[in-house]
């Protein structure tokens, strides 16, 4: 009996010293395991009885490590400086941050995601890329938490749930707008699309790319696919658009790649015009890289780290000062991602008192209650659609003397 | 045309895969073990060598050679601190440590390098025109090649005129026997896998001079495919290596260009199965059947 009361005392303890462990701020891999307390847990409980700010915990997922940390480090860096920013302001709501690792697989999110639910987390932010986040929002979906994605694309994310919303663009959403934007500006007459065919956020651009330029009669000579983002030879696919005579090369891809495509259709003395979409974004950064090679190259990207706009030249200081490397977009939608929750809790009454499925709800109610909007890196007036999906204005940049010059 | 610059682009490939499948096959002819952290040695030779030339701005052939001295010296560490203990162990208990290095390597370098993509200056630069505007092979492709033949030429003398080399094929053979000779078998296989991962250090400067981009993960696609071409060759066998990296090289540039860019790897592993089920033991490897 003895020995039964010192277990239980014992266990009692830790239980306590889990719950005080909540508090840390980021990267917190260790999972508290009071599972009980922190299901019943509401936004900013304790907050409320002493009278301060209320509370957010934001949840952030996105791959750290592995083949895609480049653009998890960059969410989870980005939205740091917000949140930051947003707690020295001192506002009504103040934000606590927890970003866990995916390695951008479905199943180590869906790890990710309930660790966070076991620290507490009242809203998700992430995933950063398609594949896993499609998988966390059907979870999200279930649960009743809000989840805000800065940079997955896929209309798979949004697709029947009506808690996920997205701050970059949809994947459709850019290759429609680049057919258009190719159309009005009379750039090239035959055309040629490279994409990874085993990656959704590429083939979503380039399948809708594909439809919107049969629709706007804008001729097509060659459309090349390649496998994974891995591959290092992509002669084959550049002969086939040169041999077709395309003068215009659409490559809705992400950055690696196209480095090396460029790279290669130099060697091989091909020079069309190559037009990006926003996965482009980050090529000029690459260390080593030769920014001749990106000479003309035409890119779709919300955020331009050269701007001069007083809280783009802020954050871009901040980016460095922190991580010594320019900023890109997945930074920027990281950040508009914490102002746009904040924003929205600002505007819910009572957010202190609501439990995760109410917060969840009156945060939908917000985003798409139609005079919603927010002013952040990657857009003005950015608003939200019911399906998910953002609205605001796609820019075009073009890389002049190794710089991003807006058209 | 396009024909032969496939041709040019899959003999290029196929022999920086086969200086990779050299170091694979020769670990394997002599410790008998599978060394799966192989391309990640590559990545940490081309990062060494990506240093030196990129932030020091040494010459190329000082960024080669520190490739190759801390790639030696990584191989050496790696065999003694992972693989030596486990030199009574089952071979699966071996291949999993393997497997184990190679995520360390990957995120070790994750954390000492960061995981943003580097660009990485080729060591050679320009190209060779045969016919302007449609023929050419750049001189990355020519050393490649070259480098892949001297290799090659020189593990076959010091492995079959040197005293080291001598060593080397009698613990292939039978290692307790080679023990009982007087055959110092640890320092051997230490001396296997530096030359292994000096292999790797070449071989990591060569591909990222051919396709310049250098992230953490560079090396692990590669090391698969050169294990690929070391089995198609007949692993253990070095001109089987050789052999067996040119043809998939070869293979897999012509499954893009004629078959389709999607299934390229499907077909090498498809021609692989064919080879395995008419040959077992590759296309140059010896068949030793076990005596009872």
């Amino acid at each position: 009996m003895k020995k039964f009361l010192a277990l239980l005392l014992a266990l009692a303890m830790t239980l306590a010293l889990a719950a005080c462990g909540g508090n840390d701020s980021q990267n917190d891999n260790s999972a508290p395991a009071d599972n009980t307390q922190s299901d019943a847990q509401t936004p900013g409980d304790d907050a409320q009885s002493s009278g301060e700010a209320v509370t957010i915990k934001i949840g952030g997922i996105g791959p750290i490590t592995g083949d895609l940390a480049q653009y998890g480090t960059a969410t989870q860096w980005g939205a740091q400086i917000a949140v930051d920013e947003i707690n020295a302001l001192n506002g009504p709501v103040k934000l606590e941050y927890n970003f866990q690792d995916d390695t951008g697989v479905s199943d180590t999110a869906v790890s990710a995601y309930n660790n966070l639910k076991d620290w507490g987390a009242n809203v998700i932010y992430g995933c950063t890329t398609t594949t896993p986040c499609v998988t966390v929002a059907s979870e999200t979906y279930a649960d009743r938490y809000f989840q805000l994605t800065p940079s997955a694309s896929s209309t798979d994310v949004t697709d029947g749930k009506d808690n996920v919303f997205q701050m970059c663009f949809t994947d459709p959403g850019q290759g429609t707008a680049a057919a258009n934007y190719l159309k009005d500006n009379g750039l090239g007459t035959k055309y040629a699309v490279i994409y990874n065919n085993g990656d959704q956020y590429s083939s979503g651009i380039a399948d809708a790319f594909i439809a919107k330029a049969g629709e706007l009669g804008l001729e097509i000579v060659a459309t090349q696919t390649y496998p994974e983002d891995t591959t290092t030879d992509y002669t084959v696919q550049l002969n086939a658009c040169k041999d077709a005579g395309a003068d215009l090369v659409f490559l809705p891809i992400y950055y690696t790649p196209a480095s090396l495509i460029l790279n290669q259709a130099k060697q091989m003395d091909y020079a069309p015009t190559f037009f990006g979409a926003d996965g482009m974004d980050g090529m000029l950064d690459m260390e080593g890289f030769d920014k001749s090679l990106a000479e003309g190259l035409l890119l779709m990207t919300p955020f331009n780290a050269s701007g001069t706009d007083d809280r783009t030249v802020s954050f871009v200081e901040k980016y460095q000062a922190d991580h010594g490397i320019l900023p890109n977009q997945f930074a920027a939608d990281g950040y508009d991602c914490m102002y746009a929750i904040y924003e929205a809790c600002c505007q819910i009454e009572g957010v202190g008192s609501m439990s995760n499925e109410e917060l969840c709800d009156a945060l939908i109610a917000v985003f798409t209650g139609g005079s919603f909007s927010v002013d952040g890196l990657t857009g003005s007036g950015m608003s939200w659609l019911t399906n998910g999906e953002v609205s605001k204005d796609p820019v075009v940049v073009k890389v002049e003397n190794g710089a991003y010059v807006t058209q | 045309m396009s024909f032969l610059n496939n041709v040019i682009t899959g003999i290029s490939l196929g022999s920086i895969y086969a200086i990779i499948a050299l170091g694979y096959t020769m670990v394997y002819g002599i410790a008998k073990m599978l060394n799966f952290a192989h391309g990640d040695v590559i990545m940490v030779g081309a990062y060494m060598a990506f240093f030196a030339m990129g932030r020091f701005e040494l010459p190329a052939i000082a960024g080669v050679l520190l490739a190759v001295v801390v790639c030696t010296a990584l191989g050496i560490v790696i065999e003694r601190l992972a693989y030596k203990p486990l030199r009574q162990a089952p071979s699966l208990a071996v291949l999993i440590t393997a497997i184990g290095v190679s995520y360390f390597l990957q995120n070790g370098a994750q954390i000492l390098w960061g995981a943003a993509t580097k660009t990485f200056t080729p060591i050679v630069n320009g190209t060779l025109v045969l016919v302007p505007e449609q023929l050419s092979i750049s001189y990355v492709a020519i050393l490649s090649v070259v480098c892949c033949i001297v290799v090659m030429i020189g593990l076959t003398l010091f492995t079959t005129r040197t005293k080291m080399g001598k060593t080397m094929r009698a613990c292939s053979e039978d290692k307790a026997a080679a023990q009982l000779m007087g055959i110092n078998v640890d320092a051997t296989i230490s001396m296997t896998f530096a030359i292994g991962s000096a292999l790797a250090a070449i071989a990591g400067v060569l591909m990222c001079s051919a396709y310049p981009v250098l992230s953490p993960t560079t090396g692990s696609m590669p090391g698969i495919r050169a294990f690929t071409a070391a089995v198609f060759g007949g692993i253990g066998s070095i001109p089987g290596a050789l052999l067996g990296g040119i043809l998939l090289g070869i293979i897999e540039t012509f499954g893009k260009a004629y078959i389709s860019t999607d299934l390229s790897d499907a077909v090498v592993f498809a021609v692989l199965i064919i080879v395995l089920l008419v040959k077992p033991a590759g296309l140059m490897g010896k068949y030793v059947p076990e005596k009872v």
